[in-house]
């Protein structure tokens, strides 16, 4: 579904990336793993055009998106949850959720989505009316989830879902989105808690300082010693 | 002594409907403030434009007044764009001053051209509403039209802003710039789409004040100030606090100039706001 061949991008003259090649297949769920700095945001950032591939191509869907504009990505079936989760902190959690159904096409469909994240959500139903900014961590990566939702992507990217959130939140969280793969959704998901998103997704992918170290099945990373004695302390 | 003081009353009145076209002045400014981040010192040069469009358009070409009302927002709803496109889009990531200067800038050349263009002399669309005599009071009927389509135009932005899937972007992209593109949203068309509204504003309040002024090329600088100052007393960017701004500010001028001299209204509110800026520089409702 999602394929990165080769990409290099950066900042200026800092590069970040360097010759990423990684693969996302219908139905899977696939994690990039790796530390503080790694570039695992600038990857996200530039699969969703927000940033310039310096080299290489993204293509989705056999479709290269070389010419794509960022706000044509999400057209092409790709909804990503921003690294803290940016919600619009002065509009309610119904507008949010609206704003992520902007498409036309997804507009046709509104009632339909909104039904649907709430029943994934029976929280967000309740705070509703409730201006987004006032939505406690946990709430309000729920809501950001739930508006990468409402355009009804193919593909859905999601960048440390559990960052700065309490422990239990964390497991709420990820039990969350073990339920929307379950639901049949493309999952790429950028983490640093290794250890819980390795129980989540199929394979994974480690990112050092811009460039993939390994990849595999998630249960072997997890049981790797590469992993275990650099990320997991044992 | 008299309780009931109905010239009092009626400076109040007209203090109301003094305030209902301040509002909408300030109403553009702080949509495009509050949503694009800079200040259309030249908003008030806009407006004159809009003037002398209906001058032309009706008194020149014969056009029905309907049509060159409508003419004018039109005009000034793509010269909102106009500025938008050619000469904010350039500077919007340069410093503040700079995009002052820029929209300044633009100020002087409008008054240049419409020099150039339009002559010094007054012009008059000589549209004559009479006043309303009501209850021994002397109601201009042009500000009370002028007071009910700024306020219809006021209700009609809120539900625009409030109910529409555009409305509620508009309102998203002055929090979060940055990632509106993640919702399929663009961020250009957004800001040419707010400059549009803000220069139908404009244009809108064009079409109510050349019932009650003279056009000449400097028109823009007898309610360009006010303007600024309601918005920045109300809290520059927030259209609510703009709002609120504008009737005190319009019942200083209107009552003081009442017990003094109309002259001396405008003197008290301008020390009102001073005072203001001592005590809330932020405004009434700005938030840093
Ligand atoms: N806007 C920017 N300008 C310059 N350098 C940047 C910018 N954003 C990120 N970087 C640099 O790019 C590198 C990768 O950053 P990135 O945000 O992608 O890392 P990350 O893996 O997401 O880290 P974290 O886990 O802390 O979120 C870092 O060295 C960072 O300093
Ligand atoms: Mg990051």
């Amino acid at each position: 579904m999602l394929r990165l061949e080769n990409v290099s991008a950066g900042y200026g003259s800092f590069q970040a990336l360097f010759d990423v090649s990684l693969e996302v297949n219908g139905g899977e769920s696939v994690a990039v793993i790796g530390p503080n700095g790694a570039g695992k945001t600038t990857l996200l950032r530039v699969i969703s055009k927000l940033l310039p591939a310096s080299a290489g191509t993204v293509s989705m869907e056999g479709w290269p998106l070389n010419d794509v504009p960022a706000h044509q990505v999400i057209a092409r079936g790709i909804a990503q949850v921003p690294e803290n989760r940016r919600l619009f902190p002065k509009l309610t959690v119904e507008e949010n959720l609206k704003m992520g159904g902007f498409l036309a096409a997804a507009r046709a469909r509104y009632a339909e989505r909104l039904e649907f994240v709430y029943s994934l959500f029976p929280r967000m139903k309740e705070r509703r009316a409730q201006a987004a900014g006032t939505l406690s961590g946990g709430e309000q990566q729920m809501c950001a989830i739930g508006r990468a939702l409402m355009s009804g992507p193919k593909l859905l990217l999601l960048d440390e879902p559990s960052a700065g959130l309490a422990p239990v939140v964390v497991q709420a969280i990820f039990g969350l989105i073990r339920r929307i793969c379950a639901e049949g959704y493309t999952v790429l998901i950028v983490e640093q808690n290794i250890r819980q998103v390795l129980k989540v997704v199929d394979r994974a992918y480690l990112l050092e300082t811009g460039r993939i170290k390994t990849s595999g099945a998630a249960a072997t990373l997890l049981a790797s010693d590469e992993i275990r004695k650099a990320y997991l302390g044992l | 002594m008299q309780i009931f003081d109905s010239f009092l009353l009626e400076a109040v009145i007209n203090g109301i409907l003094l305030g209902g076209i301040l509002a909408l002045l300030a109403l553009g400014l702080n949509l495009i403030f509050g949503v694009i981040d800079v200040v259309w010192i030249c908003y008030a040069e806009l407006i004159m434009i809009g003037m002398y469009s209906v001058y032309y358009a009706h008194n020149v070409y014969h056009w029905p007044l309907a049509l060159a009302f409508l003419a004018c927002v039109l005009l000034v709803a793509a010269l909102g764009a106009l500025l938008h496109v050619l000469v904010i889009r350039p500077v919007l990531g340069a410093e503040p001053i700079n995009q002052l200067l820029v929209t300044g800038g633009v100020l002087f050349f409008l008054q240049a051209v419409a020099t150039l263009a339009f002559g010094v002399e007054f012009k008059n669309v000589g549209v004559s509403l009479p006043a309303l005599q009501i209850a021994g009071m002397y109601i201009s009927f042009a500000r009370l039209i002028a007071f009910g389509v700024a306020l219809g135009g006021m209700v009609a932005l809120y539900l625009f802003l409030k109910r529409t899937y555009i409305g509620t972007a508009i309102r998203a992209i002055s929090q979060d710039r940055g990632i509106m593109p993640l919702m399929g949203v663009s961020p250009n068309r957004i800001f040419v789409l707010t400059s549009a509204i803000g220069g139908a504003l404009a244009g809108l309040a064009a079409c109510l004040l050349v019932l009650q002024y003279d056009i000449h090329p400097a028109i823009g600088l007898s309610f360009g100030p006010i303007t600024f100052m309601v918005c920045v007393l109300g809290g520059l960017g927030n259209m609510v606090g703009g709002f609120i701004a504008a009737f005190i500010f319009a019942q200083f001028i209107s009552v003081g100039g009442y017990f003094l001299a109309l002259e001396w209204g405008y003197v008290l509110a301008f020390l009102f706001f001073i005072g203001m800026m001592f005590w809330r520089p932020q405004g009434i409702l700005g938030g840093k």
